[in-house]
């Protein structure tokens, strides 16, 4: 069961990886999307089966490509940027500070006794109809915030992004 | 390391690959993904923990993930709208140019 979990894990952690060192912004969007599917693979693997369902369809389907249209929208030509010369610094900033926090998770999720007292059990059985039952029961008040959230920020992003007035055209 | 240590181990990593692309890159849409890759980590947390936890209520994980995924996506939206009007008016998202009110 741990091999499944580093076969859906090491690629994850690899395309995500690569997709923030590179500096073609398409290739980076495009690794990105292979690592949000492995992210839908681990909840797979986990039993998450609705989750995975709404990761691709979210994910992979529709935030790639608002990615890729701002991606294409922002393109300075096919010349790659320059290189900065105070990237260097705070490329290495960054990852030292990056470091820092995966020394101290790490080493947090590593020192908590979790569940090792409880056998690894099966995953809970979790139908469909039992999770909608739930959205549209307990959650409806949630679920109803979710749908104007999704409207406004929505007509939010429209609006910021359209053209309003002619000198905005140059 | 028992299977819910190696998930959030996993999910840990994951977190600080966003946060060093996001503190790290230039370009404005790849500080977003950084962010996205963040949001994405707390999720695998909430899955890890829906599977290996308790199990009184055995949708409430699963119900969570998907608040968070509809509402990161939202935030990607309205974020990448932002960078594209910024792109109008100054021909450029990269965050080192991007600093009009620096005294």
């Amino acid at each position: 069961m741990n091999l499944a979990l580093l076969l859906v894990a090491i690629p994850l952690l690899g395309a995500a990886a690569v997709a923030m060192l590179l500096r073609n912004l398409i290739h980076s969007a495009l690794l990105l999307v292979g690592s949000w599917a492995g992210v839908a693979a681990f909840y797979l693997w986990a039993g998450a089966e609705f989750a995975a369902f709404a990761q691709v369809l979210v994910y992979v389907g529709a935030v790639s490509m608002v990615v890729l249209f701002a991606v294409l929208l922002t393109r300075q030509g096919d010349a790659l940027p320059p290189r900065d010369p105070s990237a260097l610094r705070r490329a290495f900033a960054g990852l030292v500070a990056a470091g820092a926090v995966a020394a101290v998770l790490l080493k947090a999720v590593a020192a908590t006794p979790l569940g090792a007292d409880r056998a690894p059990s099966a995953a809970p059985a979790l139908a469909v109809k039992q999770l909608g039952l739930r959205l549209l029961g307990d959650h409806a008040a949630s679920l109803l915030a979710v749908g104007v959230i999704l409207t406004v920020a929505l007509l939010g992003a429209v609006v910021i992004a359209s053209v309003d007035k002619p000198e905005d055209r140059a | 390391m028992n299977p819910l240590q190696l998930c959030l181990a996993i999910s840990s990593l994951l977190f600080c690959i966003g946060l060093a692309g996001a503190l790290t890159r230039a370009n404005a849409i790849l500080v977003l993904l950084g962010v996205e890759l963040m949001l994405n980590a707390a999720n695998l947390n909430l899955v890890a923990f829906w599977r290996y936890g308790p199990d009184p209520e055995a949708a409430t994980g699963v119900v969570f993930v998907l608040f968070s995924v509809a509402v990161a996506a939202a935030e990607a939206a309205v974020g990448l709208a932002l960078v594209i009007a910024i792109h109008r008016h100054r021909r450029s998202v990269r965050l080192p140019e991007a600093n009009v009110l620096k005294g």
